[in-house]
């Protein structure tokens, strides 16, 4: 799974509304895999991504590349395109645990695959 | 034919060998990126816009492939491990979850430009489970769904439905949930290549102009789309079966006769001549 698809994820357990993005990411084996960088849809993708969330998740998975901030040309500015691409589209969670910060509910990622399945009681 | 959605639960039917079998099987490969591309097709997503899409039941990622080679970022799930497993192994582009579309989703608000999704929605009109009810998990994923697609993008199905009460069960729950749009039927008058479509719009575009729903293909035509799989002779072989059967017989009325005078000179025992003598049986004999 890549990281911009981890920063669209929140909880879905039954009853759990608030508070439940972003999945805090634990015991967490990453891996890099190059991509085509395709700045359309980058551009696309900049008034989805919740910012805050990504650059914190990343410091916690010590990728410390993204700016703190996003800069206000993000569209046309060729150099931060080229980070977030490596940070959100290159670079995939392998293995590792997703735990809602409202429910504690784990969501395990075997072979870079998120079992996001629920008990009958959380549907 | 056989229904699989009558057989088992969905990630029972497509375990194991059954997922190397579907996806090894170059017709029913072919097939699923048809009616992916048809899907593709009908999102209307403006021309050269690399979008973020969600495929339901994306299965070995057949259809993912085809909205890779159209430019597509995909996100993917399905309930059947083991074809996530083939997905896996045939290096799919696309983030895989291992999810219960019945479940609904986990994804936020806004987040998708477009949702596919082949043949899967029939499979939530079953319940496998005492804690099934096919009306409440059709609702919860269709809310999930509408909340996570942006203002105005488009969520295409295709599905086999079984009977008319289906589609009304299925369409309900999308208008239920704020859906628009409706049943768009491919070939309609044609037994193979008919096929349902479901489009979906999540409200109206943002720049005013209404949604329309998409033209079908093939309506008026008498039947198939134009053959493009392999020609087979079975006609030619039949058409000169048919010449063979005007052919003369040649032991007629009157060999009949020669061969039975020829036995009475004999002395054998002979059914006298009649006017039933070498005549054809009637057909209903």
């Amino acid at each position: 799974m890549r990281l911009i698809t981890h920063n669209m994820l929140q909880c879905h357990v039954k009853g759990c509304n608030a508070n439940n993005f972003p999945l805090e990411l634990q015991e967490v084996v990453l891996e890099q895999e190059e991509a085509e960088l395709n700045e359309d849809f980058l551009r696309n993708m900049l008034g989805k991504i919740e910012y805050e969330a990504l650059v914190a998740t990343c410091l916690k998975l010590d990728i410390n590349d993204l700016p703190a901030a996003m800069p206000a040309d993000a569209a046309y500015n060729d150099e931060f395109l080229q980070i977030l691409h490596r940070v959100i589209l290159e670079t995939h969670i392998k293995s590792g645990k997703m735990v809602c910060p409202n429910c504690q509910h784990i969501y395990a990622i075997r072979d870079g695959i998120p079992n996001m399945l629920l008990a009958e009681h959380e549907v | 034919m056989s229904r699989p959605e009558h057989q088992a639960p969905p990630e029972i039917v497509y375990g194991g060998d059954e997922a190397a079998k579907y996806t090894g099987n170059s017709r029913i490969a072919a097939i699923q990126a048809e009616m992916a591309a048809r899907a593709v097709e009908l999102l209307n997503l403006p021309e050269g816009y690399p979008g973020y899409i969600l495929d339901v039941g994306c299965g070995s990622g057949l259809s993912g492939e085809v909205l890779e080679e159209e430019g597509h970022v995909w996100v993917g799930f399905d309930i059947a491990p083991a074809m996530l497993e083939v997905a896996l192994e045939q290096e799919a582009t696309g983030d895989l979850f291992l999810q219960d579309a019945g479940q609904g989703m986990a994804f936020r608000p806004g987040t998708f430009d477009g949702c596919i999704s082949i043949s899967v929605l029939q499979w939530l009109c079953n319940a496998d489970k005492t804690s099934h009810h096919p009306k409440a998990r059709l609702t919860r994923f269709f809310s999930t769904l509408y909340s996570s697609l942006r203002r105005g993008a488009r969520a295409i199905f295709q599905f086999y439905p079984e009977n008319d009460d289906q589609v009304q069960l299925i369409m309900g729950c999308a208008v239920r949930c704020g859906f628009e749009g409706g049943l768009v039927v491919d070939y309609p008058n044609s037994k193979k290549a008919k096929k349902f479509y479901l489009c979906l719009f999540a409200g109206q575009e943002v720049n005013g102009v209404k949604q329309q729903l998409p033209a079908a293909l093939g309506e008026d035509e008498e039947g198939e789309p134009n053959e493009t799989g392999v020609q087979y002779t079975s006609k030619k072989r039949n058409d000169s079966r048919i010449r063979s059967n005007k052919r003369k017989p040649s032991k007629d009325k009157n060999w009949v006769l020669k061969k039975k005078e020829q036995l009475r000179a004999k002395g054998d025992k002979t059914a006298s001549d009649s006017k039933f003598t070498a005549r054809k049986r009637r057909p209903k004999f």
